[in-house]
């Protein structure tokens, strides 16, 4: 029910749909010629990308670009600040699962309003991978619910910062210029020099994009899509546990004054 | 076994304290209006009698649950309304706000069908349900938030500010929907406000907080009676008519355009309106009257003055 309710909150809103579908389309022409010109002075693959897996890539990405809530959300932190936040508390369900229902209902409705139509228009103009089978399809879905769920966690927790600090735009600013490159948005992770890989792959960021591009774009097969995922498990895990205890103590903490 | 029980509760901010080794409790199907000046500490109990706020010290329990540790069984158990603050989906359809809080309460389908239909019915908010909540008028917020808060039968109601900026009419249909839910359910209701109509209405019990202290506990004529506080009886005369300040048991507290309007105020424990009424038009002709009720700040002030608070 929840799910639904998230859903329809942002289907009603459907010009927004509309507007993040064309700034995703454009986006997705812009970065696939410019990924596509890099290919081809290569002359070469670059990190298991050739041209038909390089646009799968972008256009996943686009898809997923608003499918995923990787520029976060401030809903949480504003309900904290103006202290509507006790009104979670009031119902009998935890504040943090019925924030994650909505945020798939979200999802879900950006995935199909906004991320599927553009990733047809890619599909229409370039010559794109496809998963290379049914399984993928299959892993590949479970792939992008999970990544809404570390996506969403992760924020979740950044969010819950506003009990004990007044301003978090910082930290919300700091979290996305991280997250935006270390998620593979821009470039796939594979092509990030050695160091930056590394850190990418301790991060919680490729879990939100790169693993599940890669596995719907045909890059990683076989025995490397269960890998991709169990990651995905392990930050989705960790984050909803760390939100579970940041939330209890900031309940503890909560100070809601007046009205 | 009593709703609501606090024992020598307190609850500290940075340097105030807002609740100060409070001690009440309400057995069930009492109504009890909770009154105070503003920052008395009203809301800040509430709070902690919901599992919102961790009590500073002390004793609390709500429907015999320990509110902080069993929170969401507390939830289940009691509906909240905060006048300032909203439950509802603001961009849905107010009928899926309903829809949404069955659900997160695992109520039946039945169930919430039949419980939902009644309350739309008796709060008339039939002709709302497309309406997108963010549309909705104050009234008609404030009867949905209220609606909301008793979906799923709770035993206790709190609501907080309920009837602020209603109009008079908003106002009167809220409380004729209160006093008929508990006559039906035996509801339990604890109601803060600054509207004496409100407590009067609807309240038999009132409970006085002042600086996080509890400074009176009991009816509400008992409230006027150790307070004094009179009613006033304003009536228009057909004449100027000199100063009416030898009616018994009153006192003139003014006149007006040359004895037009005069006002007497008396104790409702001495007399009553129609006797001074009866008195006033064996002399004069009256044309018109209104009475003014006691207002709450000024029981407020007069239980804070006797408490040696000004």
């Amino acid at each position: 029910m929840l799910v639904r309710a998230g859903f329809r909150r942002h289907s009603t809103y459907r010009l927004a749909l509309l507007a993040g579908m064309t700034t995703n389309s454009v986006f997705g022409f812009i970065r696939a010629s410019i990924l596509l010109a890099a290919l081809t002075s290569a002359n070469a693959a670059i990190g298991g990308y050739d041209k038909p897996t390089t646009i799968a890539f972008v256009w996943w990405g686009q898809a997923l670009l608003g499918t995923v809530n990787l520029w976060g959300f401030s809903e949480v932190k504003d309900r904290v600040r103006s202290g509507d936040i006790a009104v979670d508390f009031l119902r009998p369900i935890n504040p943090q699962l019925a924030y994650l229902a909505g945020d798939l209902g979200r999802a879900a409705i950006n995935l199909l309003g906004r991320g599927l139509p553009a990733l047809l228009l890619g599909a229409l103009l370039f010559d794109m991978a496809w998963p290379p089978s049914a399984a993928s399809w299959v892993v590949g879905a479970v792939s992008v619910a999970l990544a809404v769920v570390v996506a969403f966690s992760g924020n979740f927790v950044i969010n819950l910062l506003a009990f004990w600090l007044v301003e978090i735009r910082g930290i919300t600013l700091l979290w996305m210029i991280t997250g935006g490159l270390l998620c593979g948005l821009y470039l796939p992770v594979p092509w990030f020099p050695d160091w930056l890989r590394t850190i990418a792959q301790w991060s919680p960021f490729p879990s939100m994009l790169q693993n599940p591009i890669d596995i719907l774009a045909g890059r990683v097969v076989g025995a490397d899509i269960a890998s991709a995922v169990a990651v995905q498990l392990f930050w989705a895990t960790l984050l909803i546990v760390l939100g579970q205890v940041v939330l209890r103590a900031g309940r503890r903490r909560l100070e809601v004054q007046g009205g | 076994m009593s709703i609501i029980e606090t024992r020598d509760l307190v609850r500290d901010f940075k340097k105030t304290r807002a609740v100060d080794r409070m001690t009440f409790s309400v057995e069930p199907g009492e109504s009890v209006g909770y009154i105070g000046a503003n920052g008395a500490g009203k809301s800040t109990t509430i709070k902690m009698l919901t599992g919102i706020l961790k009590p500073t010290s002390g004793h609390v329990r709500t429907c015999d649950l320990d509110p902080m540790r069993e929170r969401i069984g507390v939830a289940r158990r009691v509906g909240v309304v905060f006048g300032q603050r909203s439950q509802l989906w603001w961009d849905l359809p107010l009928r899926d706000s309903f829809a949404i809080l069955a659900a997160i309460h695992s109520l039946g389908e039945k169930e919430a069908r039949s419980r939902t239909d009644v309350l739309v019915e008796q709060l008339e908010m039939g002709p709302q349900l497309a309406t997108p909540v963010r549309s909705l008028s104050l009234g008609q917020r404030m009867r949905a938030e209220i609606a909301a808060a008793l979906l799923h039968s709770p035993d206790l109601l709190i609501l907080d500010e309920p009837t602020i900026g209603l109009d008079v009419l908003s106002k009167q249909r809220l409380r004729e929907f209160l006093v008929a839910e508990r006559r039906e359910r035996g509801t339990t209701l604890l109601l803060t406000t600054h509207d004496m109509g409100d407590i009067e209405r609807l309240c038999d019990r009132v409970l006085v907080v002042d600086h996080g202290r509890l400074a009176f506990d009991g009816s509400l004529t008992g409230l006027a009676a150790t307070v004094g506080a009179q009613r006033v009886l304003v009536i228009d005369l057909a004449q100027p008519t000199p100063d009416l300040d030898d009616i018994p048991r009153t006192r003139l507290l003014g006149s007006e355009s040359d004895g037009l309007r005069q006002r007497l105020a008396f104790d409702s424990e001495a007399t009553t309106a129609a006797a001074v009424l009866a008195q006033v038009s064996a002399r004069h002709e009256v044309r018109d009257l209104t009475i003014e009720e006691p207002d709450i700040e000024d029981v407020v002030r007069r239980i804070y003055a006797a408490s040696g608070r000004a």
